[in-house]
């Protein structure tokens, strides 16, 4: 298999800035495969895409695309790469085809391949019927899409995506992951960022978790959850008796053999979601309103998390006792697997950004 | 589908190998062609200004008996070359100002497989361009407003070397301002810079006229239009006194290539973080 990108040790330090943005990062993309790089807000991955793609300068470290050192030869890793950055950057000065036209006129491509290129570029993309209108008429969601169009004009090996879905509506979320996983058919490689862990879930082959510009964890999604300390995840709607509290609850929960951790759900801090429920692309990580009551609703239940090593299904007895015994009522009970987005806020903490 | 979806045209992006020079001409390309594209929009910009300044100073003044006729003759080699300076100093600094912050527009070029000082390159030469068009079109203005411009076939190649390095020369100080001001200050740009240029590059007043107000002369020396209006005041009228061309052409040279070269310093520092 051979190497896409490749990065080692690569330090960047913004002048006045005390902190690294990127902090001796190294990985490998493999040719031909999605690759996420996961992480919260700052965690230094636009500027990781930012060195790869020539637009900021490494202190420190190599990095290189599709064989090209980036940083020795960015003339030449340019033509083997293309990025879609976080922000809107189309010429607002050409019509969108002219945007793709262009774009392989700078690429040297001659007028009637980039003529033919733009034209199934635009179709591919569902453009077409809009290819010569105005680029401040697009939507959110075309401009993105005229964008991935556009990088895709000269051929890259590699394409890089910044949050590439970040403000998209579910359909063109949809539209832009099929297209994505169309590209790797045809043998282009892949890497996007993104702080949704759903997504990086979703489209990635290997996600590499990042924060504070150091790589946390690498492997496929489903290795990741995995080696999360919790082989699964029990989860318990609780209506505690009178004069108990949820969080007397949770530490007599904590003494049940088998239990790694418990925690309480969809109140203040704790993430939200339940496994396998995970559902709403682009919500915040966190928060967890559609399970969790507000926190001291009387009388409401109260959702607790257990992570278990054990089978969760051998330890229901033990724990229904322990709530028996307090007088808390077992309401509900969810079995699953833990989420990648357990797996980030186990790796990156829950402090906000 | 079509080359698009043929894994081999995807995998083997080799179809062709961009050569820095046809890069450099596409992008160039990009700017004529949207300069076109908005011709309109250009001519209002280069000749407005120029047009009410001839039609005031050479025209209304005239008429009121406040300025002779001769001065008419001055001020258009004067208003000659203070377009061909301002033009070529604004095609640079404006767009660039936008293009580096709200707009990002500039990124796709900055990502073209040619070194990314050749961008800054491009927009110096775009901007001589576009200034020396601006330049040429300011003689049959001038001659229709004034009934007449004052021309020397003799001095052509003079004329035409110093509109060349003379546009430079406003190209590099607005390729400097373009990356030093933030989108922010535009308006303190137009004010502390734009209007002191304007009125201290003897574009209004030969500079031996100066020859009783010593300390104004002096400030005038260190405005690098002060030496195109003298060459081209020098290649259209060689009667009236000026300063010798070759003076003139080598300090806007020098001028050109200083403000050029700390220009470029401040593009690679914006294109490249
Ligand atoms: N141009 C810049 N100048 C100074 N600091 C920057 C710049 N760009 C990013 N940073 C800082 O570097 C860190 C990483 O930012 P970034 O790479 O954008 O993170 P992410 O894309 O993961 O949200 C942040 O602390 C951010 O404030
Ligand atoms: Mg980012």
């Amino acid at each position: 298999m051979s190497v896409a990108v490749e990065v080692r040790d690569l330090v960047k330090q913004y002048p006045k800035r005390d902190v690294n943005a990127v902090d001796g990062l190294s990985f490998e993309v493999h040719s031909g495969e999605i690759f996420g790089l996961l992480g919260p807000n700052g965690a230094g991955k636009s500027t990781t895409i930012g060195v790869l793609t020539t637009r900021v300068k490494a202190t420190g470290g190599r990095a290189s695309v599709a064989g090209v050192d980036v940083i020795r030869d960015p003339v030449g890793a340019r033509r083997m790469l293309a990025v879609v950055p976080q922000q809107t950057n189309l010429d607002r000065s050409l019509t969108p085809r002219q945007n793709l036209t262009f774009h392989a006129a700078y690429h040297g491509y001659p007028r009637a391949e980039r003529n033919a290129r733009a034209a199934d570029l635009l179709k591919e993309f569902g453009l077409e019927e809009q290819a010569d209108v105005k680029v401040d008429w697009y939507s959110g969601g075309m401009a993105q899409r005229l964008m991935i169009a556009r990088a895709m004009m000269h051929q890259p090996a590699v394409l890089f995506l910044d949050e590439p879905t970040t403000g998209l509506d579910p359909q063109s979320r949809l539209f832009l992951w099929e297209r994505v996983r169309e590209l790797r058919e045809r043998g282009v490689t892949v890497v996007l960022t993104t702080h949704d862990m759903d997504e990086a879930a979703e489209m990635s082959d290997r996600v590499g978790v990042v924060d504070h510009g150091k790589l946390l964890a690498l492997d496929t999604p489903a290795a990741l959850t995995h080696g999360l300390s919790g082989q699964a995840v029990l989860e318990l709607t609780v209506t505690p008796g009178p004069a108990d509290e949820p969080e007397k609850i949770l530490a007599a929960l904590q003494g049940v053999e088998g239990v790694e951790r418990a925690e309480r759900v969809g109140a203040g801090g704790p993430a939200g979601l339940p496994p396998g429920m995970a559902g709403f692309p682009g919500m915040p990580g966190g928060g967890g309103a559609p399970m969790g009551p507000p926190p001291g609703a009387a009388g409401g239940g109260v959702t607790l998390r257990l992570y278990v090593r054990s089978q969760p299904a051998t330890l229901l007895g033990p724990v229904a006792t322990v709530l028996a015994e307090r007088g808390a009522q077992l309401t509900g009970v969810h079995i699953g697997e833990p989420s990648l987005e357990d797996v980030f806020i186990n790796l990156t903490g829950r402090g906000l950004r | 589908m079509t080359a698009v979806a043929a894994p081999a045209a995807t995998t083997a992006p080799t179809t062709a190998r961009p050569s820095t020079g046809r890069a450099f001409l596409a992008i160039l390309w990009r700017d004529l062609f949207v300069t076109g594209k908005e011709v309109w929009v250009f001519l209002a910009q280069v000749a407005l200004q120029p047009l009410f300044m001839l039609f005031i100073f050479a025209k209304v003044l005239n008429a009121g008996g406040f300025v002779s006729d001769q001065y008419k003759n001055l001020l258009l080699p004067g208003i000659v070359a203070l377009t061909a300076f301002l033009t070529a100093l604004q095609t640079v600094s404006f767009p660039l100002i936008m293009e580096f912050s709200f707009t990002r527009e500039i990124e796709d070029r900055l990502l073209a497989p040619l070194p990314t000082y050749l961008v800054a390159v491009e927009k110096l030469t775009l901007a001589i361009v576009r200034a020396i068009l601006a330049a040429v079109l300011m003689f049959p203005i001038g001659a229709l407003v004034l009934g007449g411009a004052a021309f020397h076939i003799g001095g052509i190649p003079l004329l035409a070397l110093s509109l060349v390095l003379g546009s430079w020369a406003g190209a590099g100080i607005g390729l400097m301002l373009g990356t030093l001001v933030p989108p922010a200050k535009i308006s303190v740009l137009f004010a502390v810079i734009l209007t002191p240029l304007m009125f201290t590059g003897a574009t209004q007043y030969p500079w031996h006229s100066l020859d009783s107000m010593r300390w104004f002369q002096i400030v005038t020396l260190a405005n690098p239009l002060t030496y195109l209006s003298e060459a081209v005041r020098g290649a259209t009228l060689p009667s009236v006194p000026h300063i010798a061309p070759w003076i003139c052409l080598l300090l806007l040279a020098l001028s050109g290539a200083v403000f050029s070269a700390i220009g470029i310093r401040g593009f690679m520092r914006r294109a490249i973080n």
